[in-house]
């Protein structure tokens, strides 16, 4: 096969942080080639380079395109030549059909006027290779995200494609949607795409990759070819972070202690249209120390719990009772259940979770200010001792803690939110997928802070569409679909396959 | 990425990446400067005589003071277009509180500036607990003040007011040394302030020292801080030779003072800046949004009746076209001085320059006589420019 990109040399420097440092990548022609890495390592901004988001002249180095030296100047120059780029953070306009998502910018029309039909028979085609079935008028946002993410693949194949960057596809995908969307990059690949994909789950780097690329601290450690060696999983690990790995979890003693946090008859409906019922009837329970794991397909209600006890913060018409060592709490608002020992750490953490425009530290502090303040005076330097603690004992990779989140990687920028919540001190600790977008080694990082706060007679709840890692770390898995409860399983008797089994027989 | 870098990077990266980082903080003390200094040369000197140093002061204090309300407004991601309805409202209330009811001076000041919250309040209300867009209810706000201030005048310019009440603005801080030319008083406020910046600087630059996180070279930090303390002292002495600190200025810049300590340095300010930064998020941190968007347009309101109660002081009448189309003055001036758009963005200092760039800008063009045709145009282009500026810088970083 003949190669079609070569990187050459990359280097980019930001303020204060060297991203790239001489990283060397070379991609076939017709390959699937992944690039994998630790959080920070510089994958998207290689990949920014790339697609000329940062413009030539930003950066040092030369890339070489189909045998020609390519200089970019703006995301339209490599678009021309068909590197199309589908970022971590998906680019669709919301409110839009989507059908005008796939042409914006690249409209069907004569003369600035829409030519409709023609628009509509182009997105069916494209729809139905993608192997969605939804109707080009559907508003965007109506669609999950697995269901997005593919309408940005059809949006790339409408501009066709040559080289399909794809930045963590898979991140906020259930499983059978990461399936569906490995299976559509195979398929891909039959008709002569070449894609690069960057992913932190292994199992599906190798699956699909023909080619591996391990970047660490910004500069190329490895490529391995999956034609001409075995690839372990631990093997592309141990690349990543420079050591080896045996364990994916931490050890740790498990024992449940006495009652922490009970939740009875939570009954929830949804804040738009009051007679739609999101939670049914929940009861369940923390005990000190104990990890509570709730497992469950997409869209089964898990974040729709987790907020509305959560000060209510989802649904309305909202009733039932949360206790704290048998009383009854008051979580009416946010404030109060802070103040009443819970803390949730939310999946979106760039909606949800962070002031993107503030510092790390402001964000660490930002919900328990009154620790680093005296009379409503903030204490500046105790703050700072504070985010400093946090950024080493979580490991945050930035030059300082003055650092805007914004210019954080994905994964750091999640370590900054569970630091948020862990400095707000709770007595239980709810999870909302808190390893999404995380790498191997931060993951097992995340996990040794989860024991310690079990070790310490905290509760966790831990919510998460990665079956392995509910496995591994709960004590109890409770199973949850379409509102209910529907099983509660003893981690020792606990399998996908049992898990599974509770969802499709309810 | 490597997060160790070597030492002769270190110190490039001190000049020229600290200069470009920080050019916007730079620029507009420099702007500021650059202006003066050009209009000093066209004006041939007028510009900086004390006698107009002073009227400088008394005829940009209300903007001054709206600016550091508008600041936080926009700051929690608003904005409040009706200041200058309810500056000229609570002008004409005064006005015939004083004037047509003889009510006291005293008492109805702290009234006036009760109506100013109460105003905020009945705006701030729909924005924060209904979600009603603040451009459109404060839209509404200046239609409906600028009418009530009509109704409450009846269409007549209401005068004059008392010697008490023309203090408020006209007034200047007597010489408590007796000496008065020059005002010693004022020389030892401006001796005391300059050392306070340059001390308070000094704290704060140590204390980034010990956490290792002072980026500044320390020529430019002894640099910035002489300018600053120089362009100081420079317009105290100029003041204290003719008739010492007017009153207003006391005023703008205690309040000044407040709402920077407040914006920086308390939970409150904080969370201002979160609110605005990121709504969902802020309130996922138990941050009642509501409430604290609520008090921002209390906050502009009083502010805004302050400003009313100064503007017809000087004027010592309250006429009906006070306040017409100063919400304008104050907006620009805050975005002049950082501000964005978008809100989370922007510091109390830079909005007050902001307004001090507006109102040099203002006066010096009277003085050349421009007319007010050619000053609009002007004035919009220099926001124009500011803001490009800005969008301009903050692309450059990435
Ligand atoms: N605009 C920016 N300004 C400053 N630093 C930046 C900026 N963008 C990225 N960085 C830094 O460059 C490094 C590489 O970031 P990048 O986003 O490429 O990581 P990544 O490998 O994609 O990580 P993740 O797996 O977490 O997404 C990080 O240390 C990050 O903090
Ligand atoms: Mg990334």
């Amino acid at each position: 096969m003949q190669t079609l990109l070569e990187m050459r040399d990359i280097t980019k420097t930001f303020p204060g942080v060297k991203a790239l440092d001489n990283v060397n990548l070379k991609v076939k022609e017709g390959e699937i080639h992944a690039l994998v890495g630790e959080n920070g390592a510089g994958k998207s901004t290689l990949m920014k380079v790339l697609s000329g988001v940062y413009p030539q002249g930003t950066y040092d180095g030369e890339i070489h395109y189909d045998g020609q030296v390519a200089r970019f100047n703006g995301i339209s120059d490599s678009e021309n030549l068909g590197i199309i780029i589908i970022h971590q953070e998906l680019a669709l306009v919301p409110l839009l059909s989507i059908a005008e998502n796939l042409f914006i910018g690249n409209e069907c029309a004569s003369k600035g006027v829409m030519n409709w039909p023609e628009t509509y028979r182009r997105t069916e085609a494209l729809l139905k290779k993608v192997g969605l079935r939804e109707q080009p008028a559907t508003p965007v946002d109506s669609l999950g995200v697995g269901k997005q993410q593919l309408v940005e693949i059809a949006k790339a194949l409408s501009k066709d494609v040559r080289l399909l960057i794809l930045d963590e596809p898979t991140a906020a995908l259930s499983e059978s949607d990461s399936q569906a969307l490995l299976d559509l990059l195979l398929e891909l690949k039959a008709e002569g795409v070449t894609s690069i994909i960057i992913s932190h789950k292994l199992n599906e780097v190798r699956r699909v990759a023909d080619t591996i690329t391990v970047i660490r601290d910004g500069s190329t450690v490895s490529t391995l070819d999956a034609a001409t060696e075995e690839i372990t999983e631990d093997r592309i690990v141990r690349d990543m972070v420079g050591r080896d790995m045996s364990q994916r979890y931490p050890e740790r003693e498990r024992r449940a202690g006495d009652m922490l946090m009970e939740v009875e008859n939570w009954n929830v409906w949804h804040p738009e249209h009051a007679t739609r019922q999101m939670i049914k009837d929940i009861n369940f329970h923390v005990r000190a120390g104990e990890v509570v794991g709730i497992a469950g397909l997409m869209g089964a209600g898990r974040t729709e719990l987790a907020m509305s006890i959560f000060g209510r913060s989802y649904g309305q018409n909202t009733t039932g009772t949360v206790k704290l060592k048998g009383q009854p709490i008051d979580t009416s608002t946010v404030a109060a259940a802070i103040r009443s020992g819970l803390a949730y750490v939310t999946e979106d953490r760039k909606e949800l979770g962070l002031v993107l425009e503030d510092t790390i530290q402001r964000n660490i502090t930002l919900a328990n200010l009154r620790d680093v303040s005296r009379s409503g005076v903030i204490n500046e330097a105790e703050e700072t001792k504070v985010a400093e603690r946090y950024r080493k004992a979580m490991n945050i990779r930035t030059p300082s803690v003055f650092q805007k989140v914004m210019n954080l990687s994905g994964g750091n920028q999640q370590k900054v939110v569970l630091s948020k919540w862990l400095f707000a001190g709770p007595e239980v600790l709810i999870l909302d997928e808190p390893t999404r977008g995380i790498d191997v080694g931060a993951k097992f990082e995340i996990y040794g802070i989860i024991n310690e706060l079990s070790a310490q007679g905290k509760g966790v709840v831990m919510i998460s569409s990665e079956m392995p890692e509910l496995l591994g770390m709960s004590d109890r898995i409770y199973v949850m679909n379409e509102g209910r409860f529907v099983g509660e399983l003893d981690a020792s008797d606990a399998s996908q396959e049992r898990i599974m089994s509770f969802i499709v027989t309810h | 990425m490597s997060d160790t870098v070597s030492p002769e990077q270190k110190t490039q990266t001190n000049t020229t990446t600290y200069l470009l980082g920080h050019l916007r903080d730079y620029g507009l003390l420099f702007a500021l400067i650059a202006i003066m200094l050009f209009f000093q040369v066209v004006t041939d000197g007028v510009l900086l005589k004390p006698v107009n140093i002073t009227n400088l002061f008394l005829q940009n204090s209300y903007i001054i003071i709206m600016a550091l309300g508008m600041l936080i407004v926009i700051v929690g991601g608003h904005i409040d277009l009706s200041v200058g309805s309810v500056m000229g409202f609570v002008g004409a209330f005064a006005a015939v509180m004083i004037v047509n009811l003889d009510v006291p001076v005293a008492i109805t000041i702290p009234v006036c500036l009760v109506v100013g919250g109460l105003i905020g309040a009945a705006q701030g209300y729909w924005v924060a607990y209904w979600n009603i867009p603040s451009f459109i209810v404060t839209l509404a706000g200046m239609l409906v003040f600028r009418g009530l201030s009509l109704w409450l005048l009846e269409g007549q310019s209401v005068g004059p007011f008392p010697k008490s009440f023309q203090l408020l603005s006209t007034g200047f801080v007597p010489d408590i040394f007796g000496v008065d030319r020059p005002n010693v008083t004022a020389l030892a406020v401006g001796v005391i302030a300059a050392c306070a910046i340059v001390y308070l600087g000094m704290r704060k630059r140590a204390r980034n020292m010990a956490y290792g996180i002072e980026d500044e070279p320390f020529s430019f930090f002894v640099v910035r801080n002489a300018i600053v303390a120089g362009a100081l002292l420079f317009v105290i002495y100029k003041l204290s030779t003719f008739r010492g600190l007017p009153n207003v200025l006391v005023t703008m810049g205690l309040l000044t003072i407040v709402y920077a300590f407040v914006t920086e340095q308390t939970t409150i300010g904080r969370r201002v800046y979160a609110l605005g930064g990121n709504v969902k998020a802020a309130k996922l941190s138990g941050i009642p949004t509501e409430r604290l968007t609520f008090l921002t347009f209390v906050n502009m309101g009083v502010l805004a009746a302050l400003a009313g109660l100064i503007f017809a002081a000087r004027l010592n009448t309250a006429t009906p076209k006070a306040g017409f189309a100063v919400e304008l003055d104050v907006i620009a001036a805050v975005f002049i001085g950082g501000a964005s758009m978008s809100g989370g963005v922007g510091k109390i200092v830079g909005a007050v320059i902001g307004a001090f760039i507006m109102g040099v800008m203002n006066n010096g063009m009277s003085i050349m006589g421009i007319g007010i045709d050619y000053q609009q145009v002007i004035k919009g282009l220099v926001l124009l420019a500011a803001v490009i500026f800005d969008v301009y810088n903050k692309q450059k970083q990435r």
